[in-house]
């Protein structure tokens, strides 16, 4: 038992992931909700598929008690030519994108650095949790620490869900911004759909009607 | 590095002043900073009190008011929707807000960083014109001065629609004129104004710098009265000092420069001080002959013509001028009293020409009233006549063929008006109807009755005739009828109080155009009637303010409330902004109907600029405070 641990503790991480890592010491989750730092996201992928697509792409921007922060806004694309698979077909802005384009371990270091222990938001964050963990996993890293929350999720909490009314089922972004009066732009874009996704999570943590002194925890029970 | 957001940010400031004026790279470093704020339903982002916040705002969707207070029930200021600009009050003064700003609705605000914009505002004077238009649209005090000196502190006075006098004509002036020194005697300057056949000498000194003017006016007046002798030097019987004027001056310029400093001659400089030299000399004469339809010409036009035929075509040359001096950004105070002038001038001149052709003479003595917006000295373009006629009282034997002479007459004028351009008013209020062509003794009755016996349609009536002005014609009669109407009225709060409420008939527009944006996507595409909605308020106010003052010599609405702002020093504020409100919507009104030639009546909300709803926006809210001043003055209340 004791030499497994051992095992675990000699592999030596690089220092950003260490300095990412120390943000998690203390686990505070009775922070006020107005306090709380959000960092909705998205990636743009080559596909769905989580051993052979890639991330060619990512979009952040941090929420801090309802306000976005246009400076705060995070952008990066991915130099995927290295890793391609031939099977991979990739899509037309890959080929002729015209933005700086960045190795994948850097984009992973940027990302780390700017979302540190943010709560990390995402449209089926599922999916782009699992991508992002992919891309840590290939530069020999463990996944990502941060609490994660669905827009897909909250979006159902806010509505009566029934079986008369059909609708328990999954919710687009597109379905998302429809029905909360979110006019849509730059969608399949990272950054485009990242700032969509939050506009529609501030939205939904308003139809939540959290009370002014709500933290963390009660969103996270949601 | 691309940056999708921030250009998202820009896309969308770039369609709303001022952000549209503002350089493409300036614009992008805004856009880079911007702050998105997220407003629930009622949520408030700053109050009345709160600390500066070090960002301004732009409602990117939604709704946010803005209200005096928190309260549900405080006055609502303004209601701000897509692309309006709000809580300027930091980037203009240190003070902590004086309103409220909630979100009516669900709405995203953007907020721009006060230390980013402040340096592009430096830059951009046109900017900081429109956030000072939009800042005041939205505080009591109208009058921008004070806000744009703080903003300007280094700058002098702003170039207000410096490319309005592109189109101004320069005017010609006389090259090479000839100066004097001003020690030479008076008898040299004479000789050589006549050697030349010039009617003026420019003064210079030992410089050569123009220090003085002297005319064939000087030579009348202190020479051959004796004042001065011959042989002293000119300086001694020049006019000084000396107006002078850049070379790039306009004939509307001149033309206001010489009303100004009574004055007949412009001296024009190589930079247009009275520090360089004298390059040019610019006389009234230069005037008349570089424009032919200048006021003085049309006047002089006017008084000559003798025919409906001609004097429609001046006044059609009147509607030129008119749409010259808007556009020239000239002040309405003086376009109303020169186009009042020329309007009157040529009425005058109808009725003469309608006199010529009468049988005979006048049988007694009459007055021609002109009623409505000519009454008023505000009438700009050409609209329905409105008019009366009154004649000295006759024995009874008499009576019906006096008035049957002046029937005759006042059909004559009106035929007349209405070749010239002048409409036939539909309600036939106008001097050709017995009811409106009647003695002194039977208008008296006929007033007291719509005093006395008030009921709707009689108010309205009488309101006309509180408007009148005597046209041609004798004085005394219409002094004596002014007096009896004006005696009825004391004493009669009824009277009042009925004419309030026919002040209030048109509900205050504000918050008009947040309920046009919402119902855009269906029937609702109405109209502005600027008339009655916005011009009317503000008319009926002045009136029944300045009837209840007893003042019956103002007619005109703008000053009937300069003089209210004398009377009661303690509304001062208000009614000066009453004033400047009159003036701007009957400029807008104007520049509306010209450019689509029509009366101006009626706008097209969509064709508006941001910055004409804003302007139009400032004027509401004057409008709902003149109603519940003039509510709760007269008591108005319990007939609501």
């Amino acid at each position: 038992m004791r030499s497994w641990f051992k095992k675990k503790t000699k592999i030596k991480y690089p220092k950003f992931w260490n300095t990412y890592k120390s943000y998690f010491e203390k686990e505070e989750l009775n922070i006020p909700l107005k306090d709380v730092t959000f960092v909705v996201f998205d990636t743009e992928t080559t596909g769905f598929n989580y051993a052979n697509d890639r991330v060619l792409s990512i979009g952040a921007v941090k929420v801090i008690g309802n306000i976005i922060d246009v400076k705060t806004s995070f952008e990066v694309y991915l130099d995927q030519t290295a890793f391609n698979p031939e099977t991979v077909e990739i899509h037309g802005i890959m080929k002729n994108t015209k933005f700086e384009k960045i190795q994948e371990t850097k984009a992973l270091r940027e990302f780390l650095a700017y979302t540190k222990d943010a709560v990390i938001v995402a449209h089926h964050v599922y999916f782009d949790i699992t991508m992002m963990n992919k891309v840590l996993e290939r530069n020999g890293l463990p996944p990502l620490l941060n609490r994660t929350l669905d827009t897909g999720y909250l979006f159902k909490k806010t509505k009566a869900i029934n079986t008369l009314l059909k609708n328990d089922r999954g919710y687009s972004l597109d379905d998302v911004c429809k029905e909360l009066n979110i006019p849509i732009k730059d969608r399949h874009t990272a950054a485009g759909d990242a700032m969509l996704t939050a506009q529609a999570f501030l939205k939904i943590l308003a139809r939540l009607k959290f009370k002014p002194e709500s933290t963390l925890k009660s969103l996270i029970r949601k | 590095m691309k940056n999708t957001i921030a250009d998202r940010v820009y896309d969308f400031l770039k369609k709303y002043p001022p952000f549209d004026i503002i350089k493409k790279e300036d614009l992008i470093t805004i856009a880079e900073n911007v702050i998105i704020a997220y407003l629930e339903k009622g949520k408030v982002l700053f109050k009345n009190d709160d600390n500066r916040h070090e960002h301004f705002y732009i409602v990117k969707e939604g709704g946010v008011v803005l209200k005096k207070n928190e309260l549900a029930d405080a006055e609502i200021i303004d209601i701000c929707d897509e692309g309006d600009v709000f809580g300027l009050r930091p980037l203009i003064t240190n003070d902590s807000y004086m309103m409220t700003a909630i979100a009516e609705e669900e709405a995203l605000v953007y907020g721009i960083p006060i230390e980013v914009f402040k340096p592009i505002l430096a830059k951009e004077q046109n900017v900081g014109l429109f956030l000072i238009e939009s800042f005041t649209s939205k505080t009591k005090n109208p009058f921008t001065k004070k806000y744009s000196d703080d903003l300007y502190q280094n700058t002098e006075a702003l170039n207000v629609g410096e490319k309005d006098f592109q189109e101004l004509q320069v005017i010609r002036y006389t090259k090479d004129p000839f100066c004097i020194d001003k020690d030479d005697l008076v008898i040299k300057a004479a000789t050589r104004m006549s050697e030349n056949k010039v009617g003026s000498l420019i003064v210079v000194d030992d410089d050569n710098l123009p220090i003085g003017i002297l005319t064939d006016k000087d030579f009348r007046h202190k020479i051959v009265t004796g004042m001065f002798s011959t042989k002293v030097p000119v300086s001694q019987i020049m006019s000084f000092p000396v107006e002078t004027f850049k070379k790039t001056l306009t004939v509307t310029e001149a033309q206001l420069a010489m009303v100004k400093n009574k004055t007949g001659h412009l001296v024009i400089t190589e930079d247009g001080t009275d520090q360089t030299k004298a390059i040019g000399i610019l006389t009234e004469h230069d005037v008349v002959i570089s424009q032919g339809n200048s006021a003085s010409g049309l006047m002089k036009a006017i008084r000559r013509s003798r025919s409906s035929k001609e004097l429609r075509k001046i006044r059609q040359q009147i509607t030129q001028l008119l749409k010259g001096y808007i556009f020239q950004n000239i002040p309405l105070t003086i376009i109303t009293q020169i186009i009042h002038e020329l309007n009157e001038a040529l009425t005058i001149r109808v009725i003469e020409i309608a006199l010529d052709r009468m049988p005979e003479k006048p049988p007694v003595q009459f007055a021609w009233l002109s009623l409505g917006s000519h009454g008023r000295k505000e009438q700009l373009l050409v609209t329905d006549q409105d008019n009366a006629l009154v004649f000295e009282d006759v024995p009874e034997d008499k009576y019906e063929e006096v008035k049957k002479y002046f029937l005759i007459l006042a059909t004559k004028v009106n035929i007349l008006l209405n070749k010239v351009g002048y409409e036939f008013c539909p309600a036939d209020m106008m001097a050709r109807n017995p009811k409106w062509c009647q003695s002194l003794t039977e208008w008296k009755t006929q007033f007291s009755h719509w005093i006395h016996h008030v009921d709707n349609e009689d108010i309205l009536y009488s309101s006309i005739f509180f408007d009148f002005n005597r046209t041609y014609g004798n004085k005394e009669i219409v002094k004596e009828l002014s007096d009896s109407i004006f005696s009825a009225t004391e004493y009669n709060p009824l009277f009042f109080t009925l004419m309030g409420r026919s002040a209030l008939q048109n509900p205050s527009p504000l918050g008009f155009f947040r309920q046009f944006l919402v119902e855009q996507d269906g029937e609702h595409k109405d109209m502005f009637d600027i008339k009655a909605r916005a011009l009317m308020p503000l008319i009926d106010g002045a009136r029944i303010l300045i009837l209840s003052h007893k003042i019956k010599s103002v007619n005109n609405t703008a000053e009937r409330y300069e003089r209210l702002a004398e009377l009661e020093p303690a509304n001062k504020d208000f009614y000066l902004s009453c004033s400047y409100a009159v003036k701007a919507l009957i400029k807008f009104r104007t520049k509306h109907g010209l450019l689509y030639h029509s009366t101006g009546r009626y706008i097209v909300l969509k064709e508006l600029t941001k910055e004409e709803r804003l302007k139009l926006k400032r004027c509401f809210k004057t409008i709902s405070e003149l109603q519940e001043l003039i509510k709760i003055r007269f008591k108005v209340a319990q007939f609501l």
